[in-house]
């Protein structure tokens, strides 16, 4: 398929506007992505004509209902190449999917045990973790980064024991854009007996996922970093570690027999699900997917490597830029502050010129402990964003430059 | 001395004279530079008003039943944005600060840094300020 920036853009109603009286340049696509129309539509067409609870009415509606969000839950599981559609769980999120496998580990580990996540994670990779190991005695360990941003996976090898029981890292990390050597990461963790979870988040947008070439344990990622609806999300998990996990929530669908003495529990993925889930979300998650793929995982990756690319030799221009997370494998996403400014000022000063970037520590906090910095500016691309755009970035910082200095 | 309305009043008739945002916030930049320096010592844990994105200290002292207020903040905006409001509400009576109308703010084009997801929301630095006029209020 050719790579059509016009139509795709075209695709995008949320593009097509002014902010503070100037073109919108969207850059925060790492914090959230813009919908394109089939998704804003299909959540429309299923309060217009499905809307109904799923999985137990008799009637038309809640058959209609339970048939597409489970049509969904079949289209990513073959996105991810799940080997059972009952490996797929609907979440409201990464962070939901990462708290479900963290709490449930805090039943399973004891103390001595270790869980390992890096240097690189988002609080809520880390968060979760910290509260498992509280609760069950186990310890934190922590795979440290180098100086470029890319993980130290000498020191990961050294970290590794037969204590290790979880080795939680990021696929792609949020505030640098560098993408985690994943494969190995999980080899290794798997030679001594650790299950290991993959927070997707930042990687689904731009790589499409092969959980079973991973072997990966868990995988988890956001549906509105994808183009779908915010309050969606996926954990995957291989159905051997589900078993194994308590429940995380009770009621609803995940019972299979309730007495007052014993309950117990549905089959997978059911027993994960309770309440009502955000079923048009559910739904939508995987117009939001179809749409992606249709475009091709390949195009969109090859034309955000171009944008990458001209956006560091752009942002170069920029007098006394410095760039966080310089190592090779990367995403677009940049990272940057400029001598002499903070971030916050640099932010609030473009957005009056139609710029988004996020500025902050990006739920990174560690990261920007190591750099000894309070955050960055971060411009972050997506397939729909283009070269002229990124023109506007550094006209934007070049203004903001002299006036803030 | 003029009251906080009398120096509301002035800083809207200033700001009243820009045409666009971008000489407000030159403004503003002007005036977190020429913020003058707080004590050093004063720069600690507990005079820190922590927001999402910038670090502001504000310290204040009892002086001749006044409030004193000094600050200072690591980015130059929220400088700016501490600045007028220390010239509004410092060398003030508790009681004065306490009861002061804070709307001259959307007067001046700040709206917009009102909200808590900016750097350090300006509802964050008027709530440490009047908390500051409770606790120094005399008996």
């Amino acid at each position: 398929m050719k790579f059509d920036i016009k139509k795709i853009r075209a695709d995008f109603p949320i593009l097509h506007q002014n902010i503070n009286g100037k073109p919108l340049v969207y850059f925060d696509n790492a914090a959230t992505s813009q919908k394109p129309k089939v998704v804003i539509d299909a959540e429309a067409k299923y309060y217009n004509e499905i809307n109904a609870n799923i999985h137990r009415g008799v009637h038309y509606l809640s058959q209609v209902a339970t048939d597409a969000y489970e049509e969904s839950r079949l289209k990513i599981q073959k996105h991810l190449n799940a080997k059972h559609n009952y490996e797929v769980l609907f979440t409201a999120g990464t962070t939901f999917g990462i708290n479900l496998v963290a709490s449930g580990f805090g039943s399973l580990l004891q103390p001595g045990d270790e869980v390992i996540v890096s240097h690189l994670e988002h609080h809520s990779n880390i968060v979760p973790w910290q509260f498992a190991c509280e609760r069950s005695g186990a310890t934190l360990k922590v795979i440290p980064m180098l100086p470029n941003g890319a993980l130290d996976m000498d020191a990961y090898k050294n970290l590794l024991t037969s204590n290790t029981k979880v080795v939680a890292v990021n696929h792609i990390s949020n505030a640098l854009g560098i993408i985690n050597p994943i494969k190995s990461i999980i080899e290794q963790a798997h030679k001594v007996g650790a299950a290991v979870l993959i927070d997707g988040a930042q990687a689904t947008p731009h790589i499409k996922p092969d959980v079973q070439a991973l072997n990966c344990d868990f995988y988890v990622f956001s549906g509105h970093k994808i183009g779908g609806p915010t309050g969606t999300g996926v954990l995957y998990g291989k159905e051997e570690w589900l078993n194994k996990l308590p429940p995380y929530q009770g009621g609803g669908e995940m019972i299979k027999e309730v007495t007052f003495e014993k309950t117990t529990y549905a089959c997978l993925p059911h027993k994960f699900e309770a309440g009502t889930p955000n079923i048009a979300g559910g739904i939508v998650l995987g117009v939001a997917i179809d749409y992606l793929n249709q475009i091709g995982f390949d195009n969109i990756a090859a034309y955000e490597h171009e944008l990458l690319t001209y956006g560091t030799q752009r942002l170069n221009e920029i007098e006394g830029i410095t760039f966080y997370g310089t190592a090779a494998e990367k995403t677009s996403v940049i990272s940057f502050n400029i001598k002499g400014l903070h971030p916050y000022d640099v932010g609030a000063i473009i957005d009056k010129l139609g710029v988004a970037v996020r500025t902050g520590h990006h739920c990174a906090q560690p990261i920007m402990q190591f750099f000894n910095i309070p955050g960055t500016i971060r411009a972050s691309f997506a397939f729909y964003n283009t070269k002229e755009e990124i023109d506007v970035l550094i006209d934007a910082l070049k203004k903001a430059q002299m006036m803030l200095n | 001395m003029n009251t906080i309305q009398q120096i509301q009043e002035e800083i809207i008739d200033e700001f009243a004279m820009f045409d666009d945002w971008m000489q407000r916030y030159e403004y503003i930049i002007e005036l977190g530079k020429s913020l003058p320096l707080i004590d050093e010592k004063y720069k600690i844990e507990e005079n820190l008003i922590r927001g999402c994105q910038s670090k502001v200290w504000l310290h204040a002292e009892f002086n001749n039943d006044n409030i004193v207020f000094t600050a200072d903040s690591d980015a130059i905006l929220t400088k700016g944005i501490i600045a007028v409001l220390i010239r509004t509400f410092s060398n003030q009576k508790p009681n004065d600060i306490l009861n002061a109308n804070t709307a001259f703010i959307d007067e001046i084009g700040l709206k917009e840094h009102l909200s808590p997801t900016r750097a350090n929301g300006l509802v964050s630095m008027i709530k440490q300020i009047k908390l500051y006029a409770i606790a120094l209020q005399p008996n």
